[in-house]
């Protein structure tokens, strides 16, 4: 599937700002599932900085503004190939051992009702343990927007029973690794046909001795396909956050984002 | 140099200079109180002071009464009270200490010294240090720090960095004391001139150590006119505002030279200075002189506020 | 008390590194001792050499406790030292290198993957990266204790920030001003070019992209750490600049510093803040100590950070156990230094054995530093071994536990006159280019009788540490 992304975040600052600093996450992950054919990011009054691969394998680029400046426009745009490879993730070249994610953090911290719903999970192997972990996150946080904010950890979300992708990921995230399974946050793109749905979205990579790296999608119940773009990965939603910047000065900042991802014609 | 530095060495002399300020301060307000009263009793003057210090509302909401003690406890040994004068030599020994390795042996040890002996008159009853013995003693160490850093430091550009703090502070609170005793001090204008007013200006020039100076200058009666001459035009006062530009001006064009680039602070600076080198003592009389003082205390304020821009935010 | 190894008196006899102070002790009276030992605090005090302790609180212009009684070693000792430490400091910088990039040693199975890649300090940030010349520990400090004459062991290994060099040069040039006779006398060798070669080990791991002479500068969490001075007397002495966060900022790539003169670039970074702290975007989200966008620029390769972002994986109590064995691993090599034997807390049949003889031994934290959350059994009351007997029970996993070794002692000025007090040794080693060791260290000593705890934050103490030449 060919998909087209114009992904455009504006800061804007109450007062003026200097020395804006940004790591951006934003060029689509190089491995099989995808392939770039067009891509550009840039900031409105912004520097390139450095540019390198991590540790799993994302592509990060550092950018500065030196201001002052009242707002600032990050503009992605771009074209990719994408197939559909049943979820599994191939040929990323990362140096990340796989137990490494095997840690915890504050939004991906177990309580008792997440570890009550992780023991449900039956499966004999562990590809199909992980399919039903994803169910069982599926089932039991409903997707209503609005309820969960960025900061909402997945003992929360499932404790109201309602949250969004970035939720989903999270809860789906502490469940594998309560069963010894290393998980990762993804975020990334999404073409949805349909009017409704987030282009944005974040899911989650579950690691499966043998096969590698294995996407779940909960709050769309399936493995990421060819409607996915993929960006980038972390231990939770923080660490795999798309755009993470600082600015200097004393200001408040409020912050749009508009997403489309539209099928190209061929 | 890094901004920081040079930015702690500016402060480190503008909180030195902002202490000797505050026992001047006390020792002019200690002096007033020693006059008859008068009809609306000293209550005033304290006041006055402590306006020209900035620090007028903060003292009535912490003090109230403005009786010598209370005055004494706010310009020396308040801590809260950032003009004091042990909050000032706090900073300005903190900002020693971050740069400790730009200032020589002798100017650290001047400058501990300073801090060491104030926290022990801190623990000392208050009872057993008379008023004179504090100005004293900061019009000491003050003269220590400043002997030590004219006669060991390398003439670099954080030696001006460090003048240009002491000659800004200088010129903004020669220039506060001036307009307090012209604008505040005096009840109202039936005074002027009178044996009241004299002695209140003798007192001013006392306080800063000018009095003998003044009538070696000038000799015969003391008036309004000749004193402003005395403290703003003319070029041998010590504390004067001429001296003040000229020696701003001076560093900043030495900084210019050494970094091969001259920046809005020596724009800034030059015209200060061309204004006070164009201005006559009946230029100043005629503009009115809180309006002339009021005036002064922007632009050296605006020269500050370049020297910051330029030099000590590093935002360049 | 005459099981210890006393290092300047055997058997009733002087050992041959100490011959010359036997005469300068006994001929030096108890007036002029006094008269010395106040002199010396004066001037530490004038140098404004301080030492402030975390969470204690009082007078952070404390200073350190001098003992002027120097600790000596003969040429033939320090030589085996000084192989042992080397060798070490090697091996642990193959390991980290290993560890960022395949992990061979982890594929062995020589040590277990758990252990290091979940390890706190193991950062994924830096996976695949490799810092130049492959150096991430750049001053490792071991920390070493003796037990006999050819008999020493590593208590720990530092690889991030080792702190107290400063100590080591500044006790030297205090007892050389004050006592110029025993330099006269002893063929002591010099300690002083400690800061060139740290300025040259560092300069050796500038960027491939530095035009010229790198400009280094040491990166402070500012002047109310309790180190700054530390930090400040290496920048003085190196002739670099002292640097905040603040006072750093990366643009297109590079890190630059704010000068008077405007920017100017800056391409080796000597920190001495955490990891956790380098970098909010990286990193802690509220840490107001980094350079935001640092970490982009390193892994981009514009600036080097020594030591590494990462290295701490090393020199985990826990990972401290495998150190031997990283050492025939990756050099081929038997340890020439022992490591004391270790019992893990998180191994269920070790953890009994600990428990059972809490009495005896000594336990640390595995995240702890500075003598803090420590137990030294014989040393303590029984309500005291229970108190942590619940600790350890509570969490086994930070618990690591340690014999209690026969410290030995060397000769310390006491209020009495003269006597034997427990001593350790940090020296520190350079690694760049080349790997170097100055002859010397921190030695810390205990200065309550009877005490083993050498820690300043515990009344310790520090001595000048003398290596003869042959």
């Amino acid at each position: 599937m060919r998909l087209a992304v114009e992904h455009v975040t504006t800061y804007t600052y109450d007062r003026p700002v200097r020395r804006v600093v940004q790591s951006h996450r934003l060029t689509p992950t190089a491995c099989q599932n995808q392939r770039v054919i067009d891509w550009a990011v840039t900031v409105s009054d912004g520097v390139r900085g450095g540019s390198f691969r991590d540790g799993a394998g994302d592509r990060i680029e550092g950018w500065s503004v030196k201001g002052p400046v009242e707002a600032i426009e990050v503009r992605v745009k771009g074209l990719v190939e994408t197939q559909d490879m049943a979820g599994v993730l191939k040929g990323l070249r990362e140096s990340v051992p796989a137990v490494a994610w095997l840690g915890e953090t504050a939004p991906t911290a177990p309580d008792g009702a997440l570890r009550d719903l992780a023991a449900q999970g039956a499966g004999g192997d562990a590809l199909s343990l992980a399919h039903d972990l994803a169910g069982l996150v599926a089932g039991a946080i409903a997707w209503v927007p609005g309820r969960t904010d960025a900061s909402t950890s997945a003992a929360e979300a499932l404790a109201q029973g309602e949250g969004v992708c970035q939720d989903h990921a999270h809860a789906l995230i502490a469940l594998a690794r309560l069963r010894d399974l290393p998980a990762r946050y993804v975020s990334g793109y999404m073409f949805d046909a349909g009017e409704a749905g987030e282009a944005a979205h974040a899911w989650a990579e579950i690691w499966i001795e043998g096969l590698g790296w294995v996407g779940f999608d909960p709050a769309n119940r399936c493995c990421p396909d060819a409607r996915y773009i993929r960006l980038g990965c972390g231990m939770d939603g923080a660490g795999a956050a798309p755009i993470r910047g600082v600015a200097r000065g004393l200001a408040t900042e409020s912050l749009q984002i508009a997403v489309a991802v539209a099928q190209a014609q061929q | 140099m890094l901004s920081r530095t040079a930015e702690n060495l500016y402060w480190l002399a503008r909180y030195m200079e902002r202490a000797e300020t505050a026992a001047r301060l006390l020792d002019v307000g200690s002096r007033i109180a020693m006059l008859p009263n008068s009809e609306q009793g000293y209550r005033n003057e304290w006041e006055a002071l402590l306006r020209a210090g900035g620090s007028a509302d903060a003292f009535a909401r912490r003090y109230g009464d403005p009786v010598q003690r209370n005055i004494e406890s706010h310009l020396f040994f308040d801590h809260e009270n950032p003009s004091s004068v042990v909050s000032s030599i706090t900073r300005a020994r903190e900002n020693g200490r971050i740069v400790r390795t730009a200032l020589t042996t002798q100017v650290w040890d001047a400058l501990n010294t300073a801090f060491q002996e104030m926290r022990e008159m801190e623990r000392r009853p208050r009872s057993a240090q008379s008023l004179s013995v504090l100005t004293d003693w900061t019009m000491r160490h003050s003269a220590l720090v400043r002997g030590a850093i004219d006669a060991t430091l390398l003439r670099n550009d954080g030696w001006d960095f460090l003048n240009l703090g002491y000659v800004l502070e200088r010129a903004d609170s020669t220039a506060r004391l001036l307009d307090v005793k012209y604008y505040v001090l005096l009840p109202n204008l039936s005074f002027v001139g009178s044996g009241l007013d004299n002695y209140q200006w003798r007192t001013l020039l006392r306080a800063m150590s000018l009095h003998r100076a003044f009538h070696w200058a000038y000799g015969g009666e003391v008036t309004a006119a000749k004193i402003a001459d005395f403290l703003i035009l003319n070029p041998q006062t010590p504390r004067g505002l001429r001296p003040c530009v000229q020696a701003m001006t001076h560093h900043l064009d030495r900084l210019a030279q050494a970094y091969g680039a001259v920046t809005p602070a020596q724009e800034a600076a030059q015209a200060l200075r061309d204004r006070m080198e164009a201005v006559t003592i009946q230029g100043i009389l005629d503009e009115g002189l809180h309006e002339f003082l009021t005036r002064f205390i922007r632009e050296v304020s605006g020269v500050g506020q370049k020297i910051h821009e330029s030099y000590l935010g590093g935002d360049l | 008390m005459s099981t210890y190894f006393n290092e300047m008196m055997d058997r009733g006899a002087v050992r041959p590194p100490y011959a010359q102070l036997q005469g300068w002790v006994d001929q030096m009276p108890a007036e002029l001792r006094n008269l010395k030992q106040a002199e010396a605090e004066a001037l530490f005090r004038r140098i404004g050499i301080t030492f402030a302790v975390y969470g204690e609180g009082g007078d952070p212009d404390r200073l350190i406790p001098f003992d002027m009684f120097p600790r000596v070693f003969a040429a033939q000792e320090w030589f085996r030292l000084e192989r042992g430490i080397k060798q070490r400091a090697r091996a642990l910088n193959a390991f980290l290198a290993d560890v960022y990039d395949r992990g061979e040693i982890v594929r062995a199975g020589r040590i277990p993957a758990r252990l290091v890649y979940l390890n706190e300090a193991y950062e994924k940030a830096v996976a695949g990266f490799r810092p130049p010349k492959g150096v991430y520990s750049h001053i490792v400090g071991i920390d070493l204790v003796r037990t006999g004459p050819d008999e020493f062991y590593v208590l720990e290994d530092n690889c991030r920030t080792p702190s107290g060099v400063s100590y080591m040069l500044e006790n030297r040039e205090i007892m050389m001003r004050m006592f110029p006779e025993l330099f006269a006398s002893n063929r002591i060798q010099p300690v002083e070019a400690y800061p060139e070669l740290l300025r040259s080990t560092l300069a050796s791991v500038a960027p491939a992209n530095c035009p010229g002479e790198p400009n280094i500068v040491i990166l402070t969490p500012g002047h109310f750490n309790s180190a700054y001075y530390e930090h400040s007397f290496l920048a003085d002495m190196m002739g670099v600049e002292l640097v905040e966060g603040q006072d750093l900022f990366v643009e297109g790539g590079q890190v630059y510093m704010r000068t008077t003169q405007g920017p100017k670039r800056v391409d080796v970074i000597y920190r001495r803040i955490d990891d956790a702290f380098l970098d909010p975007l990286c990193f802690r989200p509220d840490s107001m100590l980094g350079v935001p966008g640092l970490m982009d620029v390193y892994r981009s390769g514009g600036v080097s950070i020594c030591s590494a972002p990462g290295a701490g994986v090393a020199d985990d109590k826990a990972v401290y156990t495998y150190v031997p064995e990283m050492v025939r691993f990756y050099l081929g090599e038997e340890p020439i230094l022992q490591n004391v034997p270790t019992w893990q807390c998180a191994k269920a049949d070790e953890l009994t054995h600990v428990l059972e003889n809490l009495g005896d031994l000594v336990v640390k934290e595995v995240h702890g530093s500075g003598g803090y959350g420590m137990l030294v059994g014989p040393k303590s009351t029984k309500a005291e071994i229970e108190a942590f007997r619940a600790k350890i029970i509570d969490a086994p996993d930070n618990y690591i536990a340690q014999p209690t070794l026969a410290l030995s002692t060397v000769p310390s000025f006491v209020e009495q006159g003269v006597a034997p007090r427990h001593v350790d040794l940090r020296p520190y080693c350079l690694v760049g280019e080349r790997i170097e060791l100055v002859p010397g260290g921190l030695t810390r000593v205990a200065l309550r009788e009877g005490s083993l705890v050498v820690n300043s934050s515990q009344g310790g103490g520090v001595k000048d540490t003398w290596v003869l030449a042959e």
